[in-house]
């Protein structure tokens, strides 16, 4: 079977595993979300920490939960990895330098798991598994938190009239609450992350990786050399890095290492894993807002661009007109023997369509308009079908945009699922929405303007643009992915790329959390015949041609001086 | 009766001294889209001193995209003074037409209103108002003092008498008159304006034409209608709309994403150029990156000029299209509501049906004629329709009402009976109506030979005389006429109550015809038949409640009749609900719990009764007959008080948001192309593959990019006409609007500049310096 025939082979199961869990995993995370009862374990956590399950939080108190958890998080990341040396399982390694300690303990709060560093040459099991892993449930489950927040507001029926305790169609009240981040947060970690992650790593375990607490084993190699091989938990960190869309690898060359991604169908489960729940959300949004036509439409936009987006860089690895590549008949280039370039093109272009950041091959490696083809699906927003939680979110960010330029035209004031979009609602949308670029932009502008920052650069040229954009682009954006090239670990980039993470994280957050209150708030208007129907393929079509053309509008001039002008031969 | 003014008057054709002159819509009738507003060139010119006016930065940094346009204009004539040339002079000149153009689409939208409020101006002149003092209503008008009407302040009695100017607004206390309110309206015809009453309001600037009026004032100094609708008009206290808040927040942010998209590619093309020394410098770019003049041209170019330059006059030229329809709207926020109402409240009287009811059927009772055989009766003893119709012609041919000149017009039309004039039948004497008799008719008295005038009359109506003598016919409330006949001790016929229940049911009213005819002391009372008045439901009504049905509005009509007969009425005109036996309270009440259901309402109303729902209403229009209550509690006047025209403000609401979203949807998609111009103008020196993006074929980078600058400031003005027009608006389903808007602002916005750059590009090649 060539490779190619593979490839399209594989796309194949992976959409129909997607189409077949679409609905009992949308399903069950809405029930988890609108569920009144509370497990037993959740409720000693609730009692431990001294949370009322039962009371909502109006926007501002969410974001401040949101907040507070994420700051408390980052400092015991970084003090985790600062006192390594004093801890057991450290395998001998010293506390990691302090540039290095913040840029990762915010790419695991963020759920970028960008890595500066090879993680078994500086991490301990320790802070793998108590410090990053831990992170990796935990950021997985504050996205999806918040998107469930978000899609709270825009289903939230206010009754007209304060009709006291009348029907509670959610746990949470009938004001303008959007829920209570604790118990999301909990039930997000308990009742979805970590059941699915328990089955995900026996089956990985199955296929080859491994999962144990040695240390570094030394072996005689076959050419009569000696060879550290590292051991640890790594089914287990591998299943949440892939279904939290995290992307850390246990070890530096993340899913290319035989003990993360041992064999091809290993390989096909691992993107399976992590299409899974940003795939599954929507279902779970149009339920919760009683219509499950919306969330049909919103994954069926997520579906085209994703395929869509593949399609094209898959295209371009397979077409490249290099020599080796015609040779080949791929750009082989970067890619692991074991997946072949089809796979390895499905697992790039998945890994950045959902903010995972996780790699089975060397990104820096495409050729230039592939390579191109992964910075656009970040630049996208990581919207299709995005990170956890953040994918969803930010989707409806731009439905919001959407259907207000589309109200507009149909001559009525715009408004989405009932819910009217006034400047109050626009003005956070638009926040939301100029975050990742300001920062991705302003940070590849400024790192090539500066002297010392330009030096990092390992390729001059426009390849070398590529890499500092495909950074910032890939920190702002939360995917953590990596063309590689440029030296990282150096303090200038650990921090600045580091702010692009946390701003790029928290800001969107907050301002999508603020358009939820507003939604919240109000009562929504009738359906008419007059009201622009936004689960009908024509809305769809609008919404993804308008992703498309405001990122591309955005991005078309860095873009041309770095994978254009390299890729388009005169 | 009302003094309403319809729609479909004439238009006056006389010297045009009012706001926005005659009415000149269609009214209700046949099709008719929003429209009008056209551009006449020489307003271009006009406003041009305005326009420049308007570059002061002051004025112009409330409109952030052509502030920034601006700056870049002063920014790049510094630059082309320090370093001239040709390239660098275009580029300025263009930079500054642009905002130019800009100011003058607001200018020219702004234009308009002036000319209208000059106009009005030129009414509220010097009147001299007659105050009273001490008077209460009865006493005769005689403590009056002169004073200048600007002086009178809230609650002065003003006396006014004919051929006087009302000084201010206000409600008349004491007395009747005809007023000219063509200085307002535009409609030269009278209306009368009496005490009491909902037609007691009279507007300031208006002129008495007979009789005198004592008026008390109920405007605050200077606040009057006029006062007001001079600062509509002008756009002086125009605030932005919630919309044009929420669209201006977007093509912020958009502008800032443009701005950093280029100041962030400086570092990357200097970055670029700095590898290759070797290539020479050029007008794009050089060692320190993009020239200066490039980039703000790239900067203007994508920033989303076209609407940013266009959206104030979007504003002015909706509320000016209003006016053109004579509603005066208080506010942009009200027009902007009347796009988004969900439900109508549409008075039926006058809005659905035709002001009065009308003869719809003579239904004759058949086997009535008591003893038989009197002369003339038809031989099977029953009323035929034809005798029902001639008795019913002359019972009503005195009658002024409209009831009754619709019976005589209906007995022409469908039984061919030539109407009669009153004085053609000798010895007639007419019966008006009264209270207390609620009939009205005719008693037939031959004064000379009773035989012969009998059969003269005969041959004219074609029915018989009952032996010459006395006939006398009577028409009126069933109740009333049933005790007529009885006390001439005629018989009624069992079947009578069966028709009127009939009729009743039907959503008609019953008028009852009946004659005692004969010579001697017994003649014969009889009942003849039953006239079936009903509503007349207008032509197009249904037709035009379809088309808001497939808008998603629902219609609601409110009526004062019965559950029955407006059910019936309801069923024929279309609407979807209809609220009977209305009471204001009830109004209220329905636009309550709509609004509680999140739909927006709108209404019309003229009553001081109608105020509380006016004022809850989303869109509540006064007529501008009704009182000032009326018209101080709605968001809309409407000067020719039409009900119907609520249909008109709803498309122009939607209209204007449509013409906004049109131009956006357009402003973005132009990025597209300009992108393919000036970036391979930029970086095609240094990479040569990217001369491939080049797809236009563009001569020179310099052609390339003033191409894309003069088509940026080109469609500005050519879109200025369509802004004042604003988009076409056909009501259809939300998606089928979507779709043709979207392909044609969006796809055509992205095809548009492909073909308008390259045209330039094609005549730009020629000038030296630059092709």
């Amino acid at each position: 079977m060539s490779s190619n025939v593979a490839g399209v082979l594989a796309v194949a199961l992976l959409v129909a595993a997607i189409w077949v869990t679409y609905r009992p995993l949308g399903d069950y995370m809405h029930r988890t979300y609108t569920d009144q009862r509370h497990l037993r374990v959740e409720r000693w956590i609730y009692r431990a920490t001294g949370v009322n399950p039962d009371a909502g939080q109006r926007w501002p108190v969410y974001a401040r939960s949101v907040l507070a958890f994420s700051l408390v998080s980052v400092l015991l990341l970084y003090l985790l990895e600062r006192i390594q040396a004093h801890l057991p399982w450290n395998l001998g390694f010293s506390g990691v330098a302090p540039p290095l300690a913040w840029n990762t303990a915010v790419s695991f709060m963020t759920n970028t798991n960008w890595q500066a560093y090879s993680g078994e040459s500086t991490m301990g099991h320790l802070v793998q598994m108590a410090g990053l892993a831990v992170q990796n449930f935990l950021s997985a489950a504050v996205g999806i938190a918040v998107a469930i927040a978000v899609v709270r507001g825009l289903a939230r029926r206010r009754a007209p009239v304060a009709s006291g305790a009348g029907s509670r169609d959610d746990v949470m009240g009938t004001g303008d609450e959007l829920g209570n981040f604790w118990v999301d947060l909990t039930r997000t970690t308990i009742r979805i992350l970590l059941p699915i992650c328990a089955v995900a790593a026996i089956v990985l375990i199955a296929g080859g990786a491994i999962q144990n607490l040695h240390g570094n084993r030394v072996v005689d190699t076959l050419t009569g050399g000696h060879q550290a091989v590292t051991g640890g938990p790594v089914a287990s960190q591998e299943a949440i890095k892939e279904l939290g869309t995290n992307g850390g690898g246990f070890y530096n060359v993340n899913s290319a290492h035989p003990f993360e991604n041992p064999t091809s169908w290993t390989n096909l489960f691992e993107i399976y894993l992590l299409l899974a729940i940003p795939f599954s959300l929507p279902r779970a949004f149009g339920r919760m807002v009683g219509d499950r036509r919306q969330g049909l439409a919103i994954v069926s936009v997520m579906a085209v661009l994703a395929i869509a987006s593949f399609a094209v860089g898959a295209a371009f690895q397979a077409v490249h007109h290099g020599t080796v590549p015609t040779a080949v008949g791929a750009a082989t280039e970067g890619t692991e023997s074991r997946f072949g370039v089809p796979n390895s093109s499905l697992f790039a272009s998945a890994t950045t369509l959902t903010s995972t950041g996780a790699v089975n091959s060397f990104h820096d490696s495409y050729t230039s308009l592939g390579g191109a083809s992964l910075l656009f699906n970040m630049m996208l927003g990581e919207i299709a079908p995005g990170g956890t939680g953040s994918g969803l979110y930010g989707m409806l960010v731009l439905a919001v945009i959407t259907v207000f330029v589309a109200g507009l035209m149909i001559g009525r004031t715009p408004e989405y699922l009932g819910k009217r979009i006034g400047s109050r609602e626009i003005r956070f949308a638009a926040m939301y929405f100029l975050i990742t670029p300001i920062l991705a932009l302003l940070g590849t502008g400024v790192a090539v303007g500066l002297p010392g920052e330009r030096a990092s650069m390992l390729n001059s040229g426009a390849h070398g643009l590529s890499e500092v954009l495909y950074a910032f682009t890939s920190a702002a954006n939360n995917n953590g992915s990596a063309f590689a090239g440029i030296s990282v670990n150096t303090t200038w980039y650990n921090t600045a790329l580091g702010l692009a993470m946390l701003l790029g994280r928290l800001l969107p957050m907050v301002f999508v959390l603020a358009m939820a209150g507003s939604f919240a708030r109000q009562h929504p208007v009738p359906v008419t015949a007059g009201t622009l129907p936004t689960h009908r393929p024509q809305f769809a079509g609008m919404l993804g041609g308008i992703a498309v053309i405001l990122v591309a509008l955005t991005f078309f001039p860095a873009l041309a001086l770095g994978p254009l002008a390299e890729g388009i031969h005169a | 009766m009302s003094t309403t003014l319809t729609a479909g008057h004439e238009p006056d054709t006389g010297p045009d001294d009012g706001v926005g002159g005659p009415s000149r819509h269609e009214g209700p009738r046949g099709p008719r889209r929003i429209g009008g507003g056209m551009l006449d060139p020489r307003q271009l010119w006009h406003s041009l001193p305005d326009a420049l006016r308007k570059l002061d930065p002051r004025t112009l940094w409330h409109n952030p995209v052509m502030f920034i346009v601006e700056v870049g204009a002063v920014f790049t004539t510094v630059l082309a003074v320090g370093d001239p040339s040709v390239f660098a002079w275009l580029i300025t000149v263009w930079l500054w037409l642009t905002v130019v153009f800009a100011n003058l689409a607001e200018a020219v939208a702004e234009g308009r209103g002036k000319a209208q409020a000059a106009a009005l101006r030129r009414t509220r002149t010097d009147t001299v108002a007659h105050r009273l003092t001490g008077w209460s209503p009865g006493d005769q008008p005689n403590d009056i003092s002169d004073v200048p009407a600007p002086e009178l302040a809230r609650g002065d009695l003003v006396v006014v008498s004919a051929g006087e100017t009302i000084p201010g607004d206000g409600d008349i206390v004491e007395g009747i008159a005809s007023v000219d309110e063509s200085a307002i309206t535009g409609e030269s015809a009278p209306v009368i304006r009496e005490s009491g009453g909902d037609r007691s309001s009279v507007t300031g600037g208006t002129k008495v034409l007979s009789d005198q009026i004592v008026v008390r004032i109920t405007q605050q100094p200077g606040e009057s209608f006029i006062d007001r609708m001079i600062a509509l008009v002008e756009g002086a206290d125009r605030r932005r709309t919630p919309n044009e808040v929420a669209l201006n927040v977007l093509l912020a942010a958009l502008t800032v994403i443009f701005l950093l998209a280029v100041a962030t590619l400086q570092p990357l093309a200097a970055y670029t150029k700095g590898l290759q020394p070797a290539i020479p410098d050029s007008s794009t770019l050089t060692g320190h990156g993009i020239t200066a003049i490039v980039l703000v041209s790239l900067v203007v170019c994508l920033i989303p000029t076209t609407i940013g330059a266009l959206l104030s006059a979007i504003g002015i030229a909706g509320m000016d299209r209003l006016v053109q329809r004579n509603v005066l709207a208080m506010s942009g926020r009200a027009v902007e509501a009347a796009g988004d109402v969900g439900t109508l409240l549409l008075d039926k009287t006058g809005t659905i049906t035709f002001g009065n009811r009308q003869a719809r059927a003579f239904l004759p009772v058949g086997g009535s004629g008591g003893a038989g055989g009197s002369g003339g009766v038809a031989e099977g003893g029953g009323t035929s329709d034809l005798m029902l119709a001639d008795a019913a012609q002359l019972s009503s041919l005195a009658d002024e009402t409209p009831e009754g000149r619709s019976i005589v017009v209906f007995a022409k039309e469908r039984y061919g009976l030539r109407e009669r004039a009153p004085g053609e039948l000798r010895g007639a004497t007419f019966v008006p109506f009264t209270a207390q008799t609620r009939m009205s008719g005719v008693d037939l008295i031959d004064p000379d030979d009773p035989a012969t005038a009998a059969s003269a009359a005969s041959a004219v109506s074609g029915i018989g005389w009952v032996d010459g003598g006395v006939r006398q016919i009577r028409k009126g409330a069933a109740s009333a006429v049933v005790a007529w006949v009885r006390a001439a001790g005629g018989t009624i016929p069992d079947e009578l109550g069966e028709i009127v229940d009939g009729v009743s049911a039907s959503g008609g009213t019953p008028l009852v015809v009946a004659e005692i005819a004969g010579r001697g002391p017994h003649p014969q009372a009889r009942v003849l038949g039953v006239i079936q008045l009903a509503d007349v439901v207008k032509t197009g009504m249904r037709a035009r409640f379809d088309e808001m049905r497939r808008m998603g509005i629902r219609t609601v009509m409110i009526t004062g009749d019965n559950p029955l007969t407006a059910k019936a009425i309801a069923e024929e005109a279309g609407v979807d609900d209809f609220l009977a036996e209305a009471t204001p309270e009830d109004k209220l009440a329905l636009i309550r719990t709509e609004q509680a259901n999140g739909t927006l309402v709108a209404m019309t109303g003229d009553g001081t009764n109608d105020a509380p729902a006016l004022a809850q209403a989303d869109v509540g229009v006064a007529m501008n007959t009704g009182t000032s209550a009326a018209k101080e509690a709605g968001n809309m006047v409407d000067l020719d008080s039409d009900p119907t025209k609520l249909i008109e403000i709803v498309e122009i609401g939607k209209q204007l948001l449509i013409t906004r979203g049109a131009l956006t949807t357009f402003s973005i998609a132009n990025d597209v192309a300009k992108y393919f111009a000036i970036i391979p103008a930029m970086f095609a020196g240094v990479y040569g593959g990217l001369d491939k993006l080049n797809i236009m074929r563009l001569a020179t980078p310099e052609s390339a990019i003033l191409s894309a600058v003069i088509f940026n400031a080109l469609v500005i003005i050519a879109l200025i006409p369509l802004a004042l027009r604003g988009v076409r608006y056909v009501p259809s389903s939300a998606s089928a609007l979507l779709s043709r808007n979207l392909t044609r602002y969006g796809l055509g916005g992205i095809i548009a500049p492909f073909v308008g750059i390259k045209i330039i590009d094609l005549l730009l090649q020629f000038i030296p310096g630059v092709g």
